[in-house]
């Protein structure tokens, strides 16, 4: 078997003092969508934020092979520079740093990175708005300050422009789905699976199975104090939906516990 | 030690005032005697009080800064180029160096309407009746105001009469390139009714050598008048700088100040603006920028006398190093300023865990029907956003450049003559650590 894109084995995570994640194993292959789904408090966003480098959450066991490398010894900017890409479930706000500007150094970041000449301002902006219909994004967002004023569906969008136009190798999206109304949805939806392909991996973060009817995941995994007690195609998905995560929880308490 | 300091400037007063500009002129001589006698009665001020509080102008005492009898220093016309903004602020420019006008590397612009821009020094010398209005009368704020009037013997003067604009940004360029000197420019800007200016206070001088810059500044708008003021404190990296800015208006005037402290050891600027009279708008703007050991000190002073005031006063700091900074804002409403606007803001962004300041916001409101507010922030730069800016690719050290430049990218921002704008974004980028590149990726 070719070894998996992502490998996360026995990963525990400590934030202020509490244990968030309790052993995470999870294989991700290239080129497949894994949706992580679990109550608030699983740890869901733990997760997705020790994956991109967020260094006040504490790993105090396990380990994480990106494309054979050690993950959790990478600063995040040079995750991001390796393919990783992580579209926040609370977008920050940045007064005064322009929304283009940003883009902008970090698109040249990575070009930088991977030994190409910047791309001028003009061919930039060409690119940029090019990609900016694909998620129906007013140019004028381009020029205001990120996040700043943006409304809830904007900032998501904004994320999903961000992650068009840094075209990762594995994104990961933080409950990119949640909050949004259905237009919206369809939006995020649809820079989603234009930008699936073979050479893209992505690990959807989420709450509901809402998105999931737009976007079919290879693999749904069900996050639980912790840890993934549950993986399926995705039917489990839409067993939850029905069930809620009572049902995983009640099943759990009747097994023995493993540790 | 205070009192020796005192001293050696009253006996630098006896050594040179027979040789100020307008000495021999009664009311000059008068004006100035007064004064001296002011400061010798206060001397410095000392710690204790609560205005000096937080900064103590001891290294002014521990120097023996001469007034020079003449400048020795040949400045080059490439010197004050490069020094100047360019093309559209080149009209009118006056070069000040170490207290002394040099008309050779100045340059007046035509004016029309009877409008004055010109040396003070020559002024005084020459038609002193012009700006004996201005001068006399009122003891002055501060020991350093009273010190100014004493030994003010240039500077400049700007007079616009009723409905006069200039249209030209005016660039007053003080100069100290003698160690040890002292230097008490006064600037003169009056703007009669309906008359519109915008005047660059600029302040400089080389790193390295110790030298004490004390200004003075008198604004008078006058009804329905608008009047720009920049006040760009470039000083060099050892010098003491210390302003005093007084601001009258009257009726429906404007003014709008903006502080850019950058240089110097030691810098306190005082602005005091009184609104006397109905609808007038004061805007402050401000910005402080400290590394090393350096302190830069506002203290600042709105008062409304009458109603239908608006004032807005936004000043923000940065502060690395060992540097201190200090923000002392006070707005003031009569009871008669009824119906007054007022916000106050100060915002600070500490690099260093051994950077300090001081913020200190007064509402003193004595009228009932007035809309007030403040704001003050001490911080340090925001985890989320360096981790955000981080997860995008970009490396540590520019996302911090980067967060600390926007920290203060609305104030410059507010800077309306775009050559100084682009000054003093450059000016500030040069100080941050890793500041050019955000040039290089912009």
């Amino acid at each position: 078997m070719i070894s998996p894109l992502l490998s996360i084995r026995g990963l525990q995570v400590r934030v202020a003092d509490k244990q968030i994640l309790r052993g995470i194993d999870l294989d991700v292959g290239a080129g497949e969508v894994h949706a992580i789904m679990g109550p608030n408090g699983s740890g869901k966003s733990t997760l997705a934020q020790v994956l991109a480098g967020r260094e006040s959450f504490e790993v105090t066991a396990g380990e994480v092979l990106y494309r054979g490398r050690n993950l959790l010894a990478m600063p995040a900017e040079e995750r991001a520079r390796a393919g990783i890409f992580l579209a926040f479930q609370y977008p920050v706000e940045i007064p005064g740093v322009s929304n283009v500007y940003l883009l902008k150094a970090a698109f040249n970041a990575l070009r930088k990175h991977r030994g190409l000449p910047p791309l001028d301002a003009m061919d930039f902006l060409k690119l940029v708005r090019e990609k900016g219909k694909l998620v129906e994004m007013g140019e004028e967002l381009l020029y205001r300050a990120v996040n700043e004023g943006f409304s809830g569906g904007e900032k998501k969008r904004n994320e999903i422009l961000q992650m068009v136009v840094l075209e990762p190798k594995l994104a990961i999206l933080d409950e990119t789905d949640s909050g949004l109304d259905i237009d919206a949805l369809r939006v995020v939806a649809n820079g989603v699976n234009a930008m699936r392909s073979p050479e893209r991996t992505m690990i959807l973060v989420t709450h509901y199975q809402r998105l999931l009817d737009y976007v079919v995941p290879d693999r749904v995994h069900v996050l639980l104090q912790g840890r993934i007690v549950r993986s399926a195609g995705q039917e489990l998905a839409l067993e939850l939906e029905q069930r809620g995560y009572g049902w995983v929880e009640s099943e759990l308490a009747e097994q023995p516990r493993a540790t | 030690m205070s009192d020796q300091a005192r001293n050696h400037f009253v006996s630098e007063f006896e050594r040179c005032s027979a040789s100020f500009a307008g000495s021999g002129t009664p009311w000059i001589e008068r004006m100035r005697t007064l004064a001296l006698e002011q400061f010798a009665a206060s001397g410095f001020p000392s710690p204790r009080e609560e205005e000096w509080k937080y900064t103590n102008v001891e290294p002014i005492t521990r120097h023996r800064f001469e007034v020079p009898s003449r400048t020795r220093a040949g400045i080059t016309a490439e010197q004050v180029a490069a020094l100047a903004f360019g093309e559209d602020c080149l009209e009118h420019l006056l070069v000040f160096v170490d207290g002394y006008y040099l008309p050779s590397l100045s340059k007046l612009g035509t004016l029309s309407g009877g409008a004055v821009i010109a040396s003070l020094g020559e002024v005084l010398a020459r038609e002193p009746w012009r700006v004996e209005p201005f001068l006399v009368g009122g003891a002055a704020a501060t020991p350093f105001a009273a010190l100014n009037t004493a030994f003010a013997a240039e500077g400049a003067f700007i007079h616009l009469p009723q409905g006069v604009a200039i249209e030209a940004p005016i660039h007053l360029l003080y100069l100290t390139a003698t160690a040890e000197a002292v230097t008490h420019p006064l600037t003169l800007v009056i703007a009669e009714q309906g008359a519109r200016v915008a005047v660059i206070e600029h302040h400089s001088g080389a790193n390295g050598t110790s030298y004490f810059t004390n200004a003075a500044t008198r604004v008078v708008v006058g009804a329905n008048a608008s009047v720009e003021h920049y006040k760009l404190q470039q000083e060099g990296d050892s010098a003491v700088h210390v302003a005093a800015i007084q601001v009258r208006q009257e009726r429906d005037s404007r003014y709008c100040s903006h502080s850019l402290a950058l240089g110097g050891a030691l810098a306190r600027t005082d602005i005091n603006a009184s609104l006397n009279d109905t609808g007038c708008e004061c805007t402050l703007n401000g910005l402080y920028v400290a590394g090393g050991d350096q302190l830069l000190d506002h203290h600042t002073r709105i008062e409304h006398a009458r109603p239908h005031g608006i004032s807005r006063e936004l000043y923000r700091g940065i502060l690395d190093g060992r540097a201190r900074g200090v923000f002392a804002g006070r707005v003031i409403v009569h009871k008669k300023a009824q119906k007054t606007d007022a916000y106050l803001a100060n915002h600070n962004l500490l690099l260093s865990p051994q950077a300090e300041v001081d913020t200190k916001p007064q509402l003193e409101i004595y009228a009932d029907d007035v809309k007030c507010g403040h704001g003050m922030t001490v911080g340090q730069l925001d985890e989320n956003m360096l981790f955000y800016l981080r997860s995008r690719g970009i490396p540590r050290d520019l996302a911090s450049a980067l967060l600390t430049y926007a920290f203060v990218h609305d104030v410059i921002g507010r800077i309306k003559l775009a050559p100084l704008r682009t000054r003093i974004e450059d000016i500030v980028l040069q100080r941050l650590p890793e500041g050019r590149l955000i040039r290089e990726h912009a």
